[in-house]
């Protein structure tokens, strides 16, 4: 099996340039490259990252990430962990229920919660939250209508 | 004078028909709504719609201490609230670097296969309930899930709402006749599966209505995220429990069925057929518990004094074969006595993905038994 690092080194190999990191054990994918990146680690052979696990977003105050569990069932290997970051204001990243359909209700959900705006997703509804729902309750600056303190002071 | 009928002109425009099933429905299994475009009875579109039990359960948890979220992902998928604590206390641990004693990896164990029993059992009789077998089946399934809720209650106080597992090990010891009443109930339960299966698996009715129902391929299953026995129906070797080798499974000795079809009779017959092998790990497990601690002395501190429990920076993702599928979560720590992001990866509504795939072309009657072989839980699908 291909640990994360050498698929770290791989992707480096083949983007060069392209500004990919590694974090601990996960791998930091710039946005623009991301569409591309997951093509590739989904259909090479040596890694067939078939399943995509989990797709959740943080909110780091500087900045949204959107991170990505990836496992093979093929191959029964995993665990790689990508993150995706984007700007707070005008947070777009590329879909990418195209390539995982597992994707579909877990961007919605993101999209819901944190506020990533998935670009090419096929229906990129409310989820949780009501439709009429004007914020996005998992970011740090939410606050909520009764709330009588200051957000992340409880 | 001769009558004659006229025919009806094959152009006759006919119109489509939207209907609601749920949020109050009987088939629904809770408050969940599918928007339901019909063609005369056949289903040509379905959207799920959820959200009505939302409470946003990540952002309460951000504003807790570690282990006061405990209490709450009980009522995640709250038919199995000993498996969601571990899968959150499997996290924890792996986040902590915490060490968990022999004894209490046992009783993990055990209870965490109790549940799955329960899970199957009572999926089985709510998927007859779909079906029509209003309230016999699932009447054989509640007596048998007693024997085992009457244990959780022993032991952690609530038959349902279990809340037993800590940070390093488990709330506190099993009673004296734990084990052997486990025994009993695990000796019992093979029994109760025959008669089950003899009124339910050749049963030319139940074989009518699922056979070819609902049916879900390889690779539609794989790409879009579907785990636990939905997977494994469609014919994917692929069981975490086998896999990760999380907690103490690998010292078990157990089989991982599937199905050939993937339509909702494989469903029903791979989770029976799960039954019988958590039986063989119980059977394994209750024989060679250990005596010894049920929680570590870091475990015990942290339980006693929550504010001061503080894994160290970073994230992690734990994941664990739940009854229903995948139950992972993923954890973000800045070192402070809460949690800085706490995320569930819901089996059930990952799973809901594929119903509109499984239903297109069937009529409302099948959508209902569809919906209730892919087992959802709306505390689970919500949060």
């Amino acid at each position: 099996m291909k640990s994360p690092e050498d698929i770290y080194h791989d992707l480096e190999a083949k983007f060069p340039g392209a500004g990919i990191t590694r974090e601990g054990n996960a791998i930091v994918v710039p946005k623009e490259k991301w569409a591309e990146t997951a093509v590739f680690l989904k259909e090479n052979p040596e890694y067939a990252l078939d399943y995509l696990s989990c797709v959740t977003g943080v909110d780091y105050k500087e900045y949204l990430e959107c991170v990505y569990h990836l496992y093979s069932l093929q191959k029964k290997t995993g665990l790689v962990t990508i993150k995706v970051r984007t700007d707070r204001q005008k947070s777009e990243l590329p879909s990418v229920t195209p390539i995982w359909r597992s994707a579909e209700f877990q961007e919605r959900e993101a999209y819901d919660l944190v506020g990533i705006h998935f670009q090419g997703h096929p229906d990129l509804r409310r989820i949780l939250m009501w439709d009429g729902f004007q914020h996005h309750p998992l970011r740090k600056d939410y606050v909520q209508e009764n709330q009588d303190r200051p957000p992340g002071e409880f | 004078m001769e009558h004659t009928l006229s025919e009806p002109t094959p152009t006759l425009d006919t119109q489509m028909l939207e209907v609601n099933l749920g949020p109050q429905h009987p088939s629904t299994h809770g408050v969940f709504r599918m928007n339901v475009t019909l063609d005369g009875e056949t289903i040509v579109k379905l959207k799920p719609v959820m959200g009505y039990l939302h409470r946003n359960h990540e952002k309460l948890a951000e504003n807790m201490t570690w282990l006061a979220s405990m209490p709450f992902t009980d009522r995640l998928d709250y038919i199995c609230s000993m498996t969601n604590n571990f899968a959150y206390a499997l996290a924890v641990e792996k986040l902590a670097g915490l060490e968990v004693p022999e004894r209490a990896q046992y009783i993990r164990v055990i209870v965490a296969e109790l549940t799955r029993l329960v899970n199957h059992t009572l999926l089985i009789g709510f998927l007859l309930n779909d079906l029509g077998a209003f309230f016999t089946p699932i009447l054989y399934a509640f007596r048998e899930r007693e024997k085992i809720l009457d244990l959780f209650e022993t032991i952690s106080g609530s038959r349902m709402m279990c809340n037993f597992f800590r940070f390093g090990g488990v709330k506190q010891d099993v009673t004296e006749d734990f084990i052997p009443r486990a025994k009993d109930i695990i000796q019992r339960y093979p029994k109760f599966l025959d008669e089950f299966e003899q009124l339910l698996t050749t049963n030319e009715i139940l074989m009518a209505r699922c056979q070819n129902v609902g049916i879900l391929s390889k690779e539609l299953a794989v790409a879009s995220g579907i785990s636990g026995p939905m997977l494994r129906a469609t014919g994917v070797p692929y069981d975490i429990r086998k896999v990760d080798h999380y907690s103490i499974y690998d010292r078990f000795a157990f089989r991982v069925p599937i199905g050939a079809m993937g339509d909702v009779y494989d469903r029903y017959f791979v989770r029976i057929l799960e039954m019988r092998e958590s039986i063989k790990i119980l059977e394994q497990a209750v024989r060679e518990i250990p005596e010894g601690d049920f929680l570590s002395a870091k475990g015990a501190a942290g339980a006693k004094a929550p504010r001061t429990f503080k894994p160290p920076k970073g994230d992690v993702y734990g994941r664990i074969e739940a009854p229903k599928g995948e139950l992972g979560f993923y954890l973000v720590s800045d070192g402070s006595p809460k949690p800085y992001r706490y995320h569930v990866r819901p089996p059930s509504f990952i799973n809901l993905t594929v119903l509109e795939d499984m239903t297109l072309g069937h009529k409302v009657a099948d959508a209902v038994a569809i919906l209730g072989s892919i087992d959802i839980v709306l505390g689970e699908v919500d949060r």
